[in-house]
Formats: C-alpha cells, sequence, structure tokens
C-alpha cells in the first residue's frame, strides 16, 4: 500500500515523486523502464524566456530540475540579457546522459521513493474515485492517490514520411491501454501533434562552416543550491538552410503525414516543422539552425530548427545541403509524433480530475509541450497527490504567485488548442514574478507546506538574512547631490540628500559607481547587489501591478461550489452555460478569465452565488 | 465571514434643505433606531412611518423629532436590515445625528455606491438596469435618447475596440521581441509598436476633449445668467423657464444663492442657474452669492449676461469669456429710449420682448454642443476614466530609455484600462466602477 502512485518517470512523472516523498508520502514511481527516468525526449536544452523562470519556481520548492540542469549543464547562457530582468531567461544545455544520471541519482535520496518497472495498464477506481493502478504483469497497486504523466505515450503515432509507427517515443511501445481507460471512464480526449528533427553525428560536420556560439563565461546557475558549474562547457554552433533545401521540401512535401492529411490533431505554432516554415514562409530563403551538442561523452548533435517528418531519405538529402552538414551522417531521422491528450478543463486547479476523485494528472497529457512545463505540473500534481492521500486540503498557486500558478490557471480555465507553452507575455504580473526573485516568493510558501528540505531552508535563511540587512543599509546610506557628481553621477543640485538604493535603481548595471561614493557598501556579496539593484530598478512599476494583484485575489477568493448547478443560474446565455458546464471554474475570476463569457454572463453569475443561502451564512 | 459593518449615509441632497433622510443599512440599524429612540419609545413596525424624538444615546441631548421607518431584511432596498430617518434640514441636526450614529458600535459612513452594491450583492438589484440600459430609461429629451441609442448600438464600443485593436497589435508586437529572442524577427519591431502607439494616444487625447460636449448632451447645456444687482435676471429666469422658478422682487440682491432651473428646449435638454447680482458688497451672505456666481459662470456652456438699459453706467460683467460663450441681453427696453446697442438681443423679460430670439439663440448653442456630444466616445464618466487611465498609461511610451517589458506592461493597463468599457478582466473592480457612478448622492 502506498500513499501516492505516479505513473511515468519523464519530467512532470519525476517532478511529482519527488515532491510527494519530500512531503514525507509513501511514493511508487511505476513506469515502463527504471532506465530512461529523467530522459530528455526532445532536445538537449533546459530553460530560456519564460521556462527559464519555471525552472526557477520548481527549484524555490525545492524540486529536481534545477538541479539537474546545472548538475548535467555544458553550456550555459541568459537569453534576453539586453532587456530588463524581469524577462532574463536562463537557459543551459544538458548532457542527456548526465541529466538521467542526476535525475536518476537525486530520486535514490528518498528511502519512501520505490521504483517500480512494469508498464501501468488499468486504473483501480471505485465509486468514482481511484484506489490505485493494474499493471502490464497483472502487479495490483493500491494507493491514496494517482498522478498520471504518460506524456506522448497515450495511442502514440509515429509518422516518418509514409511510414506509421506505433510508438510513445522513438523505439519505446506506446501507451493504448491506459488510453482505452480513460476513454472508458468518460474523460474528453483528443489528439495533438508535435515533432522532432533527426540526429546528427559530429563528427561528419564540417564547424568551420559554421558561426560559433559561445556560452556565458561565467555561467548562471539554475538552481540557487548550486555553488558552481562544474561540467567542461562547450560551444553550439549556428548554421541555416539554403533554397536548394527548401526546393527539396516542396517537392516531398505531399509525402509527409502531415500534408497528406493524414494528421489531425494540431501541431504547436511557435515550434513549426522545417515544412511548416518552407510552405508558410515562402518568401524566406534561409532558416536558422542550432547545433547542439547532445553531451560530453556522445557525437550525437540536435538540429534546433528543423523538426521533420519528411522520408527518411529526403531528409538526409536536405540535411545536406545545409552548410556545414554536405557530408552529415544522419544516426536517426526525425518524426512527426501524434498523441491523445486529455481536456484540461476535466481538472480543478490541484489537477486532480473532476471526474474520478484521487486522480491527478501532469504533463504533456494535459496538452503542454517542454520539459519545464511537465515539471511544473508535476510539482503541482505530486504535491497535492500526497496532500490528498494524507486528507489534508489542496494547496494551488495562483497567477500573482509564479508562473506556475499562471501554467495551471491557463489549463484548466481555458482548455488548450495547440501544445500550450509557457511565454513570459502569459503572466500578467510580470514585473513581479522574476527568475531572480523566485526563491524569495515561493520558498516560504514551500516551507509551509513541507515541500522543502533543511538544505535548502538553511540556504534560504542566510541569503534572506543578507539581503533584508543590506536592503537596510542602502536604504539608510546618504550623499549630497555634490558626493555624486564628484563619482561621475550627474544628479540635480537641489540641495536634497541621495539615498544610495535610489542611486543603485537609477545605476543597475554599474554598481562599481554606486560603491565608490559608499566604500563601506563594498562587503554586500556582489549576488545579494545584483537582487537589490534588480529590487530597486522596478520598485516605481510596482505599484500599479500590487494594486492589479489585490483586485485579483478578492475575485480568487469568491470560491465557485463544485456542484453549482449553472441550470438555475438567471441572465446568462446558453452558450455561456455550455462554456461554464465545461469548465466548472474554480472562483468568479476563473469563470471571468473563461473565453467568451461576458461581463455580464459573470456579473449573473456573481449574483446567483451570493445569492445562495448558504454563502450568506459562510 | 464576519457580519459587514452597518453603514449610514445621507441619501437626499446636501443640506440645507427641507427634509434630509439619513439611511442605514447593516445588522445593528435596528439597534441603533433603538438606541436614538431610547428606552421611553417603542420602535415603529416596519414599514410604518412614525414620529420619534431622537436623542444622542450618550449625553440623552435632543437631536430632532423626525419621521422614521424601518426595513426588515430582506424586504428593504439593500436587503438588509434598513432604517431612514427624515430629519429636519438644518446642517447643524444633521451633522451632529449623524456623529451620535458614528459613534455607535459597528456603524461607519457608507462608501460611495455602497448601498447599491449591497442591494446588488444580496440579489437586490438587476445589473442589466444599472449600465447599459440606465441612460436610455433616464432619457428626458430626444437628444439624450438619440446619444443613448448610439451607444447602444456600438458605435463608441466599436470606436473603443479599434483602439484595442491596435493597442493589442503593438503589445503583440513588444512581446515578440521578448518571448522569441534567438529567432529570426525583424528588429524594427518596436518602431511599429511606436507608430501605433502614437496613434492611438493622439485619438484618446482627442476623445477626452470631445467628452465635454458628450456631457453637456447627457447633464444638459449649462447656462448662467449673470449680471449687475436688479438687472432683471430672475424675471428673465421666469420668462425663459415660463414658471415662477426664481423669487422675484426689485429689491437689490434678492438673490443670494444659485437658483437652476431644468428646461427642455426643443428636445434638448437645458439647465439655466440664475445667479445673484454682481456687484461689491460688504454683506456676507451677498459675497458668498457673487462668488458662486463667479463659479457658476466659470461652468457655464453659456452665459448670459444681462443688462439694463435703463440703467446709465454698469460694467460688463462677463468680459473675460470668449464670444463663443458669451450672449448679452438688453433689458428692459420698454422703459428706456436709450439708443440700441450693436451686439445682443434687446427685449424685456418682464413683457416677453425678444424672450424668444434669445430661446432661439440658447438653442443654436446646445444644438453646436449636441452634433459634437452626440457622436463623442465618451459619454459616462465610466468611460472617460477608463479613457484617462489608458491615456495615462500610454504615456510611458514618451519616456526614453525604457525596456521592452516595462513598456508592455504599460500596454498591458491601457488594454485593461479600455476592456473596463468594452469587456471584463476584473470583474470586482468593475462592479465597484458602475457602483460608484449609478448611485450618486447615493
Amino acid at each position: 500500500m502506498f500513499d501516492v502512485i505516479v505513473v511515468g518517470g519523464g519530467h512532470a512523472g519525476t517532478e511529482a515523486a519527488a515532491a510527494a516523498a519530500r512531503l514525507g508520502a509513501r511514493v511508487a514511481l511505476v513506469t515502463h523502464r527504471a532506465d530512461t527516468i529523467g530522459e530528455m525526449s526532445c532536445n538537449p536544452a533546459m530553460g530560456g524566456v519564460g521556462k527559464g523562470h519555471l525552472i526557477r519556481e520548481i527549484d524555490a520548492l525545492d524540486g529536481v530540475m534545477g538541479r539537474a540542469t546545472d548538475a548535467a549543464g555544458i553550456q550555459f547562457r541568459l537569453l534576453n540579457r539586453s532587456k530588463g530582468p524581469a524577462v532574463h531567461g536562463p537557459r543551459a544545455q544538458a548532457d542527456r546522459q548526465l541529466y538521467r544520471e542526476a535525475v536518476q541519482g537525486l530520486l535514490r535520496q528518498w528511502p519512501n521513493l520505490e521504483i517500480v518497472a512494469d508498464p501501468a495498464a488499468a486504473l483501480l477506481a471505485e465509486r468514482q474515485a481511484v484506489r490505485g493502478v493494474i499493471c502490464e504483469s497483472g502487479l495490483e497497486l493500491r494507493a491514496g492517490a494517482v498522478v498520471i504523466t504518460t506524456g506522448t505515450f497515450l495511442r502514440g503515432l509515429i509518422h516518418i514520411g509514409e511510414r506509421q509507427i506505433p510508438a510513445g517515443r522513438f523505439g519505446e511501445p506506446a501507451s493504448n491501454r491506459l488510453s482505452e481507460a480513460f476513454d472508458a471512464a468518460g474523460f474528453r480526449l483528443a489528439r495533438l501533434k508535435t515533432g522532432t528533427p533527426a540526429r546528427l553525428n559530429a563528427r561528419s560536420i564540417d564547424y568551420a562552416a559554421c558561426q560559433l556560439q559561445p556560452g556565458d563565461d561565467p555561467p548562471e546557475a539554475l538552481s540557487t543550491l548550486t555553488a558552481a558549474i562544474v561540467n567542461p562547457q562547450v560551444p553550439c554552433h549556428i548554421t541555416r538552410t539554403m533554397p536548394a533545401g527548401h526546393a527539396l521540401v516542396r517537392e516531398n512535401v505531399h509525402r509527409t503525414a502531415m500534408y497528406a492529411g493524414k494528421i489531425a490533431g494540431p501541431g504547436p505554432r511557435y515550434c513549426p516543422s522545417i515544412e511548416d516554415k518552407v510552405m508558410r514562409f515562402a518568401e524566406r530563403e534561409h532558416h536558422q539552425i542550432f547545433l547542439e551538442p547532445e553531451g560530453l561523452a556522445t557525437d550525437l548533435v540536435y538540429p534546433n530548427g528543423i523538426s521533420t517528418s519528411l522520408p527518411e531519405a529526403v531528409q538526409l538529402a536536405f540535411l545536406r545541403t545545409i552548410p556545414g552538414l554536405e557530408r552529415v551522417e544522419m544516426v536517426r531521422p526525425g518524426y512527426a509524433i501524434e498523441y491523445d491528450y486529455i481536456d484540461p478543463r476535466e481538472l480543478g486547479p490541484t489537477l486532480e480530475t473532476k471526474r474520478l476523485a484521487n486522480l491527478f494528472l501532469a504533463g504533456q497529457i494535459n496538452g503542454t509541450t517542454g520539459y519545464e512545463e511537465a515539471a511544473a505540473q508535476g510539482l503541482v500534481a505530486g504535491l497535492n497527490a500526497a496532500r490528498r492521500a494524507g486528507g489534508q486540503e489542496g494547496a494551488v498557486f495562483d497567477r500573482a504567485d509564479g508562473y506556475l500558478g499562471v501554467l495551471v490557471d491557463d489549463l484548466v480555465t481555458r482548455g488548450v488548442d495547440e501544445p500550450y507553452r509557457m511565454f513570459t507575455s502569459r503572466a500578467e504580473y510580470r514585473l513581479s514574478l522574476r527568475a531572480d526573485n523566485a526563491d524569495q516568493r515561493l520558498t516560504p510558501r514551500g516551507l509551509a507546506l513541507g515541500l522543502v528540505e533543511a538544505e535548502r531552508a538553511k540556504a534560504f535563511a542566510v541569503k534572506t538574512a543578507a539581503l533584508v540587512e543590506a536592503r537596510a543599509r542602502l536604504r539608510s546610506a546618504r550623499a549630497t547631490a555634490m558626493d555624486l557628481a564628484g563619482h561621475g553621477l550627474a544628479e540635480k543640485a537641489d540641495g536634497r540628500t541621495r539615498v544610495a538604493w535610489d542611486i543603485l535603481a537609477r545605476h543597475r548595471n554599474e554598481p562599481e559607481r554606486m560603491l565608490a561614493v559608499w566604500p563601506d557598501l563594498r562587503n554586500i556579496a556582489p549576488k545579494i547587489l545584483d537582487q537589490l539593484a534588480i529590487e530597486a530598478h522596478y520598485e516605481g512599476y510596482l505599484q500599479r501591478e500590487t494594486q492589479d494583484i489585490a483586485r485579483y485575489r478578492q475575485d480568487e477568493d469568491l470560491m465557485l461550489p463544485f456542484d453549482l448547478d449553472y441550470a438555475q443560474v438567471v441572465g446568462i446565455s446558453t452558450e455561456e452555460r455550455q462554456k461554464l458546464l465545461h469548465t466548472r471554474p474554480a472562483t468568479l475570476g476563473a469563470a471571468g478569465r473563461i473565453p467568451g463569457m461576458t461581463p455580464a454572463g459573470v456579473i449573473a453569475l456573481l449574483r446567483h452565488v451570493k445569492r445562495r443561502p448558504e454563502r450568506s451564512a459562510a | 465571514m464576519p457580519a459587514p459593518d452597518t453603514i449610514v449615509a445621507l441619501a437626499s441632497g446636501s443640506p440645507p434643505a427641507g427634509v434630509a433622510v439619513l439611511r442605514l443599512s447593516g445588522a445593528q440599524a435596528f439597534a441603533v433606531l433603538d438606541a436614538l429612540t431610547g428606552q421611553t419609545q417603542t420602535l415603529p413596525a416596519p414599514r410604518q412611518m412614525a414620529l420619534r424624538a431622537l436623542c444622542d444615546p450618550e449625553t440623552g441631548d435632543l437631536l430632532d423629532r423626525a419621521l422614521v421607518v424601518r426595513f426588515a431584511a430582506p424586504n428593504s432596498f439593500t436587503g438588509e436590515d434598513t432604517v431612514e430617518l427624515h430629519l429636519h434640514g438644518g446642517p447643524a441636526i444633521v451633522a451632529d445625528t449623524l456623529a451620535a450614529i458614528l459613534r455607535c458600535p459597528g456603524c461607519r459612513q457608507a462608501r460611495e455606491g455602497e448601498f447599491t452594491r449591497r442591494a446588488f450583492d444580496n440579489g437586490r438589484l438587476d445589473l442589466t438596469a444599472v449600465e447599459g440600459l440606465s441612460d436610455l430609461v433616464r432619457a428626458r429629451t430626444a437628444a439624450q435618447r438619440r446619444q443613448a441609442l448610439s451607444a447602444a448600438g456600438g458605435e463608441a464600443h466599436r470606436t473603443i475596440l479599434g483602439w484595442r485593436d491596435r493597442l493589442l497589435r503593438a503589445r503583440a508586437l513588444t512581446e515578440t521581441l521578448i518571448d522569441f529572442v534567438d529567432e529570426e524577427v525583424p528588429d524594427d519591431l518596436l518602431d511599429a509598436a511606436r507608430a501605433e502607439v502614437a496613434a492611438v494616444a493622439v485619438a484618446l487625447r482627442g476623445a477626452l476633449d470631445d467628452a465635454a460636449a458628450g456631457l453637456a448632451v447627457r447633464d444638459g447645456l449649462q447656462v448662467a445668467i449673470v449680471g449687475p444687482p436688479n438687472a432683471g435676471k430672475s424675471t428673465l429666469l421666469n420668462a425663459l423657464a415660463g414658471r415662477e422658478a426664481a423669487i422675484v422682487s426689485s429689491v437689490a440682491g434678492t438673490t443670494r444663492d444659485v437658483v437652476e432651473v431644468t428646461a427642455d428646449l426643443a428636445g434638448h435638454l437645458v439647465v439655466i442657474a440664475d445667479t445673484a447680482g454682481l456687484r461689491d458688497t460688504a454683506d456676507a451672505v451677498e459675497a458668498e452669492g457673487v462668488k458662486r456666481a463667479l463659479a457658476a459662470m466659470e461652468r457655464a456652456d453659456l452665459c448670459i449676461e444681462v443688462r439694463d438699459l435703463t440703467a446709465t453706467s454698469a460694467p460688463a460683467a462677463a468680459e473675460g469669456l470668449d464670444s463663443g460663450r458669451r450672449l448679452v441681453f438688453w433689458n428692459k427696453a420698454d422703459l428706456a429710449d436709450a439708443e440700441l446697442p450693436a451686439a445682443g438681443i434687446v427685449g424685456s423679460a418682464a413683457s416677453g420682448q425678444g424672450v424668444d430670439g434669445l430661446r432661439q439663440a440658447i438653442l443654436k448653442t446646445a444644438r453646436a454642443l449636441a452634433s459634437r456630444g452626440e457622436h463623442a466616445v465618451i459619454q459616462r464618466s465610466r468611460h472617460r476614466t477608463a479613457m484617462a487611465a489608458a491615456a495615462e498609461a500610454l504615456d510611458l511610451w514618451q519616456q526614453p530609455g525604457l525596456s521592452e517589458e516595462i513598456l508592455a506592461s504599460a500596454l498591458d493597463h491601457a488594454i485593461r484600462a479600455l476592456d473596463q468599457v468594452v469587456g471584463a478582466s476584473h470583474v470586482e473592480h468593475m462592479l465597484d466602477i458602475i457602483f460608484r457612478e449609478f448611485c450618486i448622492g447615493k
């Protein structure tokens, strides 16, 4: 008997299992193969704009992704460095093998987490509640809560040219019986599509014909627990497609499943295949390709930007039109994969399904794409599964808590119509929700929930104390405009003194100038000073956002009963009634975010709920 | 949730007035009435008005003898226990009674629109009546009705949606630079966004300027009658209004305050204010009247300056006003044999001579304003507030050196401000604003 069973060993599954284990739950991680736990199925990179925020938030809640990325990172780059720090995107190329090993190593540290290498085949359900899973071998496992994180494995179907291969990932079998189980339980399933490029042999690439793209020096770690990046750092390279290659694509595009009309599910618009790029942007003569090494001990290279499902022979011919790839060896062809996902509006904000109690879903099964999006959901689902098994209330992160709250809320209130990826523009409180302050925002919550273990708790306390002390010193150090002018800091000579904090806000990128005025502030650690400079920089812009957050939370505080009889609500249109029935939003605010809900509809709903006697008595 | 406070506010116009109504709503409302009426008097039966002596519960001092009525929840305007005190309208009586109530436990002054908000929250009010249809229901004149219909027909809606679309586009361009770094996007996106923002900012500012005209249609053309004492201003008001609206006497300085009359002039709502005669005076009360007259003049869309043809010399009162807002009525032509002036209307308020011509002149101004105002995008102060907020947010784009995420955040604020007019993003906020506007004066 377990508290929590997690099905799937990808990024959602490992994060879910680890979160539940940190809470002390007895966890079984059920997967078809123990050695692929922590596999990066697609590109060998973690983070980026928006996604980097998610990793920092997962790290702030003591998750595994940030630590594993730092342990496996072979190139680190901070994206958007030229823009404001709220949209900086920490990113790393990760050695695929080192990443797997790091994740598996981290999972081994919890004695209460057991790995079961036996694919899950069916759900054990009684009276609208899930009690466990049945594995392919016939093994029955029972638990208080079950988290399903099967990624692209549900009725996965790979397309390479005219060939179709049922599979969850290249060379790994699909999971059809689970799909049937969801169907049988009445869940709304639909199809999505994604793709991956061919893998190349590094030894067959002429890098001299490509542009070098080095990483940052020094590299910036993803986890606040990482003292130093120890792996040797390697560069990426950039090349581009040529018109000759585009001609090949055009001649053969009818041989892809997509263009032959054999794929129904939509693919992500922000991650188009090379076929889509060539057909939709006919005027472009070139498309950029990043050649990303898959690891230190492997010759595999991932050509980012040319995912494809052309026939194998065409893929090779196409690759060889690209500068630097004239004699390239293709180790494995690219492919498109179609898979089942479950309409995430079947879920509440804890990621528990509304249809079956004790059942949680996380990752690509909910219509998302990306390791980081999967991991963030895994953490939320694992946390709540353990709480459910322990008889505790759900713990929800809202849109003002972090990107993981934005992600979950978007999924469960709006649903998806293409694979969902995180962008910073999805976060309305973006200036507050930064990658740099993820720990300040979320670690206290993680501590309260029991998600944060001793090592991080200690490191967080030390850092917070340093921030508090340095903040106070920066706010009290003063100088006259004349003193400042003496150090090349032009300020209006109005006889008023200036505070170090404000000078830091205006000269965020050159703290040296401020330190020259107040030399005794030099003993503030550079990392602490950096963080406070960002805080000071945004302070003036945050007032409006803070008010907005207060208003948003007012709407979120008005909970809508799950069993609300929408047929009784007077004054909403039939279309709105349909939408509300479909989503069953958790709060009035969430109802307002459902696409197509009108203000009048939301107000009618407010009236109805406020009228219910149990509300006024509450 | 704890029981909400019991709220109190003046439900009638401001004192001095014949009667002033204080309204209380909330769980403590009956307890407060009980405290005010003391042990010797009983509470009246619900929905029955009764005379009661009201005393300060602390000092026992008599506050007033007032008509009181109570409504038991949920059969009241707010759906809560409600009490109304119909006091004599002297400022001191109202102030003392209010102070005594506010000293009672659980009582506080109501915020703007709060009674209506509670009524709504308790399901006592239909919101469709609040916003879209309320102007239509209230439309008193043809011009108002046309404006309300134009808004209902979606003209304003379409214009605002157009701006919103352009801002959304500018935001999309900016966000592309942020979220799709490392991709091959053109580097001039921010310039394109800047052009969109500039165009919308200009349009928004223009609409805010037209707003004054829009409000004139809704609230009526504001006309002030000004001039020296005893020039016949009040007589003219009566002639224009067609009823005895102001006290008319020949004692100089009779009108010590501003008297307003609302008239329907060929389908246009016109609010005519009679003001105190303008002269230097030692009388403090009269001086206050003169001050108010000057303020009314300042506010007015049109000033009618009444000049006495029989008077030997009188300084022009409305010299500072531009000619578009100023009209001279040369009064008492029937009594004078002076040379007739070149500009203005000559006539007699007492005999009615020239009053029709004056009406036509007022109507001309009203029509000019209405033709602008009927199409003004901003017709309600809620709209105006939202657009002013949007315009202000867009000002940030004028500042040099701001990075993309801050510019995008300004756009987000501007778009969300417009959303409050054409859609909903913040339900509670929108409701608060609606109720503030809907329930003026409670």
